[in-house]
């Protein structure tokens, strides 16, 4: 296989206990392949699954069945086959994810926050915060806010720190929730630009996006259907 | 980094008639937060204490693979191997730091305690690693020689912790270690216990009811009930995809700001 994601007829529903036990399918066999350097956009209308999915192939959501193959270093691995510590060699290494929403703990600085993927691959803290603040300024969020919490930054600013965050690392998956939601124009064209190198240089991309974005990356489409 | 630091095999233990632990079996690797919530009286607590030797266990196995990489049964230990072992590679964190310190000692005093157990006896190393771990918890140096009474409750936290650490444990247990304090506290004290586990390559198993302390801190979850694992996986998971019935409810009852 010469691609860098492959899933094959994934099916996830979920139950809920606390709702009398109704249970309801989202995703009935999904099966796509990703290519290095190729970028694919989920569309489909809101409830069919895009967000479900991204989160099923991060391994975020547990699947009901179905397979999600990843080229980890240099072998295939079937990510919900994985024991959770493997799963989580893959998130550092290899898919990074920018979810919708950023958590953190409260009193921690952005520049810390976006850091700790790095941090935690054992880069040195010089290097990453450099690599963090080359971001951040680039992503045009003010400089006065970087030593600050995200805890009290608008949802745009929040959004920015959290694509820095799986930016910082080179992975060669990432996922992308809606990463552009709360950004102004400007802003938006910025993110974009960054996205569009990183195809270029490989990464293989799925992402949630709206219509006006895609004018400045290459995209295939993949849609879903109810 | 795939070899297990702990295997729990089927521990069970009983209080007469009531099951407190049933079969829980689960493997911790290095440098991973193991985090075990649910409700009081679930066996969150004796679990721990099992695994710590506070008390003993009515069946299974608490394997410990030791840096050499030999394994150790923790159970068919003699108490004084058992002991060394909590002083040294192990460190347990109480609920209360009162349980957990000298009260009547200084601040370099309970740090000193472990390291003169392990046969430390040069006055002015001691007191220089102990001033280095203060300022580890981000305890002021100059408070060395203060009493823990004289501390805030979140001071004492952070001392308990400097306590267990200047020995460079491998595994720390864990038990509410944010209870009791407040939010702000809180934050602080999980902000520090990331960078420690970061820095210091730490496996650590937190015994909680607070399902943010998780969110922030642990890498993997397990979910009890009446004595059993109903649900465990990575954190992520369990909290955005709870698949158990009490795992849904506990999630849906928990307050997010």
């Amino acid at each position: 296989m010469n691609c860098s994601l492959k899933i094959e007829n994934l099916h996830k529903s979920f139950t809920l206990h606390q709702q009398g036990g109704i249970n309801f399918s989202v995703l009935q066999g999904i099966s796509l392949s990703l290519n290095p350097g190729e970028c694919l956009v989920l569309s489909g209308a809101s409830g069919t699954g895009k967000s479900t999915l991204i989160r099923c192939i991060y391994g975020n959501y547990r699947i009901d069945c179905g397979s999600v193959w990843v080229k980890h270093e240099s072998d295939w691995v079937d990510l919900p086959q994985l024991l959770p510590h493997q799963l989580l060699a893959v998130r550092q290494k290899t898919i990074g994810y920018v979810s919708q929403f950023l958590r953190v703990i409260p009193r921690v600085p952005a520049l810390r926050v976006a850091a700790e993927p790095l941090l935690e691959m054992g880069i040195d803290v010089e290097i990453a915060y450099s690599r963090i603040q080359q971001l951040f300024t680039r992503l045009n969020l003010p400089e006065r806010l970087w030593n600050l919490s995200p805890t009290t930054f608008s949802g745009g600013e929040k959004q920015r720190v959290n694509l820095a965050r799986a930016l910082a690392v080179n992975y060669p998956i990432l996922l992308l929730d809606e990463p552009t939601s709360a950004l102004d124009v400007t802003n938006r064209q910025v993110v974009m630009e960054l996205l569009e190198e990183r195809r270029r240089g490989g990464c293989a991309m799925i992402g949630i996006f709206h219509d006006q974005e895609l004018s400045s990356i290459q995209t295939t489409q993949f849609q879903i259907y109810p | 980094m795939t070899e297990q630091l702990l295997k729990i095999n089927q521990l069970s233990k009983s209080y007469g008639a009531i099951s407190a632990c049933e079969n829980i079996c689960f493997d911790l690797y290095p440098g991973q937060v193991l985090g075990i919530v649910g409700e009081s009286g679930s066996g969150k607590s004796t679990l721990l204490n099992a695994i710590a030797g506070h008390l003993n266990i009515d069946s299974g196995e608490i394997i410990y693979v030791d840096p050499q990489g030999n394994t150790q049964n923790i159970n068919q230990l003699p108490e004084i191997k058992r002991r060394w072992l909590m002083r040294t590679e192990w460190g347990f964190v109480q609920q209360n730091p009162r349980d957990g310190l000298l009260m009547k000692v200084s601040a370099g005093g309970n740090i000193a305690a472990r390291l003169l157990d392990t046969g430390w006896r040069n006055y002015g190393k001691i007191r220089e690693t102990a001033t280095y771990w203060l300022e580890q918890v981000e305890i002021e140096s100059k408070r060395i020689d203060d009493l823990p009474s004289t501390f805030s409750g979140g001071m004492q936290q952070r001392l308990q912790l400097a306590r267990v650490l200047v020995t460079q444990p491998r595994l720390i247990l864990m038990d509410e270690p944010t209870g009791g304090l407040d939010v702000s506290v809180q934050a602080r004290l999980l902000d520090l216990l990331r960078s420690l586990v970061r820095n210091f390559h730490l496996s650590v198993i937190i015994v909680t009811h607070d399902l943010g302390v998780v969110r922030l801190l642990s890498h993997r979850l397990i979910v009890m009930q009446k004595g059993k694992v109903v649900e465990s996986g990575l954190t992520d998971q369990v909290l955005d995809d709870p698949q158990h019935p009490y795992t849904q409810l506990l999630v849906s009852a928990t307050l997010t700001p």
